[in-house]
């Protein structure tokens, strides 16, 4: 399949350059636009962006792979990342992330027969107080998880419904 | 304020203010003020060098981790010579335990982005740079808003309040990678590459971004800058610790009651931040260990915590760093071989693999954990993960691999016996 950026994907490109005073570090960001708009960032979206920029494509194959949350094959329609690290382990992210293994019949890496899901494990996503948690696609972070807020969420996303921007306050904050 | 008296603290990097993240009320409530003095109070401040003076007397110590005297930091930039200079603004915020300046982000935007205006003034700076975790992506936009916002009302760009005074300001995010944390591999992401860290010298403040003069800062250090200009140096140092003032924005998290974000004075008790502050052990449980600054800073047990606090002196003293004060609570069921396993998986991960001692070196550390963990380990195991941290401290480009070094050493020593009973209960041992 020959991949295209749209008009306004492009107008997005020429905003992005006008940051920059060469062209290269507009690699991150065009390979978001990229992602944003394909759903991932596979070979053949990584020589759109390359050519696109006028930069080898050894390059803007090394950023790809150099980054985790650029998906370099297609992916579920969702992706669950489950943070299993330090503050999350403690709090029991791996049993959230067995539990959503077991739910949907699949192993962390892989994803679902029907493309709907996929589930990673993933490093601290800087939301450690609020332990255990996911994120949902590389957007919204849903936090303070437990077996039935996942049911609910992965319920939820079934019939298309996305979380929203949970706000977590500081405790002692009076406003 | 001393750091006993936390009680009556009232917060100032994140005042209790509703909508502060609003412009309009931000301005409202004295912002950027502090900005509005720096370029046009000729009778209180007499030029850029009298502003760095001013940063460096209330000694911020930066908040990203290395606790380094900011406007000691920003006096190393070389004199201006007309051409581009940059301040790179730190907000990976990627270290396990630490989850603070999202907090900023969210609820104070503005006193961020003036603390960088100060600073890009200060250091004679044209072009500011703000990165960003790439999964902070809501932050990403909050951040976009508030800086157009300041464009719109004349903070930022050209001639900023009739005083001559010209830069730029542009958020850009990575894409998940923690080692862009490490500031000069922060720099190469920025600059659409890899990000590898840079071998040092040359130091950031001579060839940075694109080979020009740079600063980097962590967003809560910036966010300090305009308390500092507009109460003076000394309101700032005699907050909290001695060493190491100011307000902290502490990051608690693990087996507490209440985890989350609290700005007190730097200096609080460690006790009185989990018993107090934050609600106490979960389910009445008894205290086993903390680890203070974020994964890297070395393990405590609870008996090594009586009379100390949170700031650099004291958890010296005590046996490990402030790091970024992101406080991880473990109660006594804990087991201390899993949590320093995934300790040790994640370093190996976020390893770049440029130096040999970090590569081979977090790889090994993993593996061997992975082994006693499984059961499989030997007492003589401990020994060799000893012997492989020393091998790795001090030997590579970036600190990343200190940073994997240090919990295994500490929690190792700390707890030996707790990893010695584990290796004893293997096959091998009983052989
Ligand atoms: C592996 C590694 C990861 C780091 N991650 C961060 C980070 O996420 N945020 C941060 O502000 N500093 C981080 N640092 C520290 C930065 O290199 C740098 O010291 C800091 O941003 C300077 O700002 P400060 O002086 O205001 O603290 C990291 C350092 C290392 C070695
Ligand atoms: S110490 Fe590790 S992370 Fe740092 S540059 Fe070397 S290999 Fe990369
Ligand atoms: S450890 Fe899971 S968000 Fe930090």
């Amino acid at each position: 399949m020959a991949y295209e950026f749209t008009k306004e994907d492009l107008e997005q490109i020429e905003k992005i350059k006008a940051k920059f005073p060469e062209v290269k570090p507009a690699t991150l960001p065009v390979l978001w636009v990229a992602q944003n708009r394909f759903g991932h960032v596979e070979p053949e979206v990584q020589r759109l962006v390359a050519e696109t920029l006028g930069l080898p494509e050894a390059h803007v194959h090394g950023v790809a792979t150099f980054y985790t949350q650029y998906y370099k094959e297609k992916m579920g329609k969702y992706v669950l990342d489950v943070c299993t690290c330090l503050s999350c382990q403690l709090c029991g992210g791996y049993d959230i992330l067995h539990h959503i293994e077991d739910k949907l019949g699949i192993k962390a890496g892989e994803t679902t027969e029907d493309g709907m899901f996929s589930v990673q494990q993933v490093e601290c996503l800087g939301a450690c107080g609020y332990a255990p948690m996911l994120q949902v696609t590389n957007g919204k972070y849903v936090n303070h998880l437990t077996k039935e807020k996942v049911d609910n969420l992965i319920k939820a996303l079934k019939e298309g419904k996305e979380p929203d921007y949970e706000q977590m306050e500081m405790p002692l904050r009076k406003v | 304020m001393s750091s006993a008296d936390w009680k009556n603290y009232k917060p100032v990097l994140i005042p209790e203010i509703k909508d502060l993240h609003k412009i309009d009320v931000y301005e409202k409530n004295g912002g950027y003020e502090a900005l509005k003095q720096v370029l046009t109070d000729k009778k209180k401040f007499d030029g850029p060098k009298s502003v760095i003076d001013e940063v460096k007397a209330a000694n911020i110590r930066g908040r990203g981790g290395a606790g380094f005297n900011a406007g000691l930091k920003w006096s190393f930039m070389p004199p201006a010579d007309g051409g581009p200079r940059y301040l790179a603004c730190n907000g990976d915020e990627s270290e396990p335990g630490t989850f603070k300046d999202r907090k900023i982000f969210e609820y104070n935007p503005h006193i961020f982005i003036e603390g960088a205006l100060i600073a890009a003034y200060a250091m004679q700076i044209t072009s500011i740079y703000v990165y960003i975790r790439g999964e902070y992506i809501d932050y990403v936009k909050m951040m976009e808003k508030a800086v157009q916002d300041a464009y719109d009302k004349g903070y930022i760009g050209k001639d900023i309040l009739g005083s001559g005074f010209n830069v730029e300001f542009h958020v850009t995010y990575g894409a998940g990678a923690y080692i862009c944390g490490e500031e000069t591999s922060m720099l190469e992401s920025i600059e659409g590459k890899r990000g590898y860290p840079r071998v040092k010298p040359p130091f950031p403040a001579q060839k940075g971004l694109w080979g020009r003069p740079t600063t980097i800062n962590n967003i809560e250090t910036l966010s300090c800058v305009p308390l500092v200009i507009k109460n003076g140096a000394s309101w700032f140092s005699e907050i909290g610790a001695k060493n190491h003032p100011g307000p902290i924005l502490y990051g608690i998290s693990g087996h507490v009651n209440r985890p989350g974000v609290y700005e007190l004075p730097s200096g609080v008790p460690v006790h009185d931040l989990i018993n107090e502050v934050a609600g106490g052990m979960r389910n009445g449980k008894k205290l086993k260990a903390i680890i203070p600054g974020g994964s890297s800073t070395p393990v405590l047990r609870a008996d090594q915590l009586e009379g100390v606090s949170m700031d650099s002196d004291s958890l010296r003293e005590a046996g490990s760093m402030l790091g970024t004060a992101g406080l991880v609570v473990m109660d006594e069921d804990t087991d201390m071989v899993d949590v320093l396993w995934r300790i040790a998986h994640f370093y190996h991960h976020e390893s770049c693999g440029q130096c040999t001692p970090c590569r081979d070196g977090t790889g090994w550390l993993e593996k061997i954990l992975l082994k006693i963990k499984n059961g499989d380990g030997e007492v003589k195991d401990l020994d060799l993960l000893l012997d492989i941290t020393t091998q790795m401290e001090g030997r590579t480009i970036c600190a990343l691999a200190d940073a994997a070094a240090w919990p295994v050493r500490h929690t190792i020593t700390r707890f030996r016996d707790e990893f010695e009973a584990r290796c004893k209960k293997s096959v091998h041992a009983m052989a």
